[in-house]
């Protein structure tokens, strides 16, 4: 075939025209019709009216795990994850104390008196849910976080950090089912009032 | 049904609406002054269109590349991003326009006014339709290839006077390549003076009622010949030398920003544009067409816009009801000619972005060979062939003329094939 002058011109451009042809409806039709291959289509997804599925996976900025009610939190701050966090994202400051120093205690816990994370610092590492020892911090995969004021809204308190286990059994069902069967072998068998049980927990 | 003498001829309308104007001014003006305002009248029409034409078309190339990339392109500005080269063109403007230090001022501001204005000028003779254009002078021919090399002193006066080495280099690349493929264009427009016995527009589409031109072996041959030397003269890709991006940065408008960019890719825009029209005027027939009657193509207009899904449902109604108006009212009438004559147009003008969807960029001395080693002989040879095809009656003419065409191709050819590298032996290196 290399014996006629731009064959493979025609050829390449033949590839385009099929992609071109293949990202509209009736093109698609047409290249069925032809018998030939009906290209990749759009890749792009138009982003604020259409949200790529993301996967399971995708980690963003951490939260903080509670059960049942925002002050039944299980984080103690026992400031692991601040010693910890290589960017020094994560400032805590407790836990609260009556007037003679001893730590007061809610649900049979300590906790912290502020719990801020800076998102324009961290680095989404995943190191503070690593070295957890009470499952108190789970990755978000909210990204959706932009705003005007640098200083104000990027750093999340208690308040915007506090999310239900329910939620991180929604966005991540497959951790949350390990985390749910661990604090559930770690729970106390005299206390019958525990909290729910995991739904499923699948086998690893 | 009476209409207006404007109304009455879809074919004729732009025609009848000038014609309309004129003695609608003729009643508050002097007889002497009629000329003027028809002058008047032509250049504003077509100041009007080329810069809507060029906003457009980079609407449209954006759009073309983007689907061939799987992409959606400008879809944010607008309804399918309409309003994205209006947004461009506003950006464009308030930009802070930079010259730089050292550069000749004066000449930096004239080049880009002075690539535009050749290709605004192009528009004069271009014929749009069946007696729709602004100027039939019976040198149109001379004068298209005349008034579309004034574009290459344009860029060598910008990539001087920049006091770039950019700049530079990418204008001294497109004063090699312009200069080189304007030889095989005119080469290839010769058959056609042969053939047709005249120079002007007109008389060359009129010749071709019934047959275009390219569909004879050396039309075939010629109309290659020249779209791709017009590509090369426009400097689009594959040829695009003289503004290399990723070797010359941005070539000869490296050292241009704001408005004064905006005209060289106005420029640019109007010339490929052009080179479309002419290559459509020369060789595929012009405005002529089939006659195909209207309403088949209004009623597919007003199909395409009932069934666009995001146009919302006023302008959706407003188009349909013109386009069914339009059936309604000229339906009987021929598919008119300026519409053959846009659409054969826009259709090459796909093809150039098509070009530039696929091709990936010539190396200097392969664009050069190009000219000089293929298209320059095969030119010469496509003028003996057109003599041939003239001179020999209807059968031994095309063979004969066919015949000549491909054993000179396969001489090219075959006389092109690059030598084999001789096969290099490094002593030190083992």
């Amino acid at each position: 075939m290399s014996a006629f002058i731009g064959i493979g011109v025609l050829r390449g451009m033949w590839v385009t025209l099929r992609e071109f042809l293949g990202t509209y409806p009736v093109g698609r039709a047409l290249l069925k019709l032809l018998g030939q291959p009906t290209g990749h289509g759009l890749f792009t997804i138009a982003y604020p009216e259409k949200k790529q599925q993301h996967a399971e996976r995708f980690r963003y900025f951490p939260f903080l795990v509670y059960d049942g009610t925002p002050d039944n939190l299980r984080c103690v701050s026992c400031k692991i994850c601040e010693q910890e966090c290589p960017p020094a994202c994560i400032h805590i400051v407790g836990p609260e104390k009556d007037a003679q120093g001893r730590p007061l205690k809610r649900n049979g816990r300590t906790y912290p008196v502020e719990f801020d994370i800076d998102t324009s610092i961290c680095m989404s590492c995943r190191i503070c849910v690593d070295v957890c020892p009470f499952d108190a911090i789970e990755m978000d995969n909210q990204f959706e976080l932009a705003s005007t004021d640098r200083y104000g809204s990027m750093v999340l308190n208690q308040q915007a950090l506090l999310k239900p286990n329910e939620y991180f059994q929604k966005i991540k069902p497959t951790e949350a089912g390990v985390v749910d069967q661990r604090l559930a072998a770690k729970k106390p068998k005299a206390e019958p009032a525990a909290p729910a049980a995991p739904p499923t927990p699948p086998t690893p | 049904m009476t209409l207006p003498p404007a109304l009455a001829s879809l074919d004729q309308l732009f025609v009848n609406g000038k014609a309309a104007l004129l003695s609608a001014a003729h009643r508050v003006l002097p007889a002497w002054a009629m000329p003027w305002v028809s002058i008047l009248i032509v250049i504003g029409a077509i100041a009007a269109v080329a810069p809507a034409i060029m906003m457009y078309l980079t609407w449209l190339e954006r759009k073309i590349i983007a689907r061939m990339q799987n992409r959606f392109g400008p879809d944010r500005v607008g309804l399918y991003g309409l309003m994205q080269p209006l947004a461009d063109g506003l950006k464009m403007l308030i930009k802070e326009d930079i010259v730089p230090r050292g550069a000749d001022r004066l000449v930096h501001l004239l080049a880009p006014i002075l690539s535009v204005a050749p290709a605004i000028l192009l528009f004069a003779v271009m014929p749009f339709g069946r007696n729709m254009v602004a100027a039939d002078l019976n040198v149109g021919l001379l004068y298209v290839f005349a008034v579309s090399s004034v574009g290459s002193y344009a860029i060598f006066m910008g990539g001087w006077a920049s006091r770039s080495k950019f700049s530079l280099l990418g204008a001294m690349r497109s004063v090699a390549q312009i200069i080189s493929y304007e030889v095989p264009g005119v080469l290839s427009v010769v058959a056609i003076i042969m053939v047709t016995g005249t120079l002007s527009l007109t008389g060359i589409v009129e010749a071709q009622a019934g047959r275009w031109f390219a569909a004879t072996p050396w039309g075939f041959v010629g109309c290659l010949m020249f779209f791709l030397s017009g590509v090369a003269e426009v400097n689009r890709t594959p040829f695009d030398m003289p503004e290399a991006e990723s070797e010359l940065v941005g070539g000869f408008h490296t050292e241009y920003s704001g408005m004064k960019f905006a005209l060289w890719y106005m420029a640019e825009f109007l010339e490929s544009f052009a080179i479309c029209a002419f290559t459509v005027t020369f060789f595929l027939g012009g405005w002529q067409g089939p006659a195909v009657p209207f309403w088949p193509a209004a009623l597919l207009g007003a199909a395409v816009i009932g069934t666009a899904r995001r146009l919302p449902i006023l302008p959706k109604l407003l188009g349909v009801g013109a386009m069914l108006g339009a059936a309604f009212l000229w339906g009987a009438e021929a598919v008119p000619s300026w519409m053959w004559f846009f659409a054969k147009t826009y259709a090459l003008v796909f093809v150039l972005v098509w070009f530039r969807g696929t091709l990936p960029r010539l190396r200097v001395d392969q664009l050069m060979g190009l000219a000089w080693k293929f298209f320059l002989p095969l030119g010469l040879m496509n003028i003996l062939a057109a003599g041939f095809w003239v001179w020999f009656p209807f059968p031994f003419g095309t063979i004969l003329s066919l015949g000549l065409l491909l054993l000179t191709a396969w001489i090219l050819v075959r006389a092109n094939q690059p030598a084999p590298t001789e096969r290099r032996t490094y002593i030190l290196a083992d």
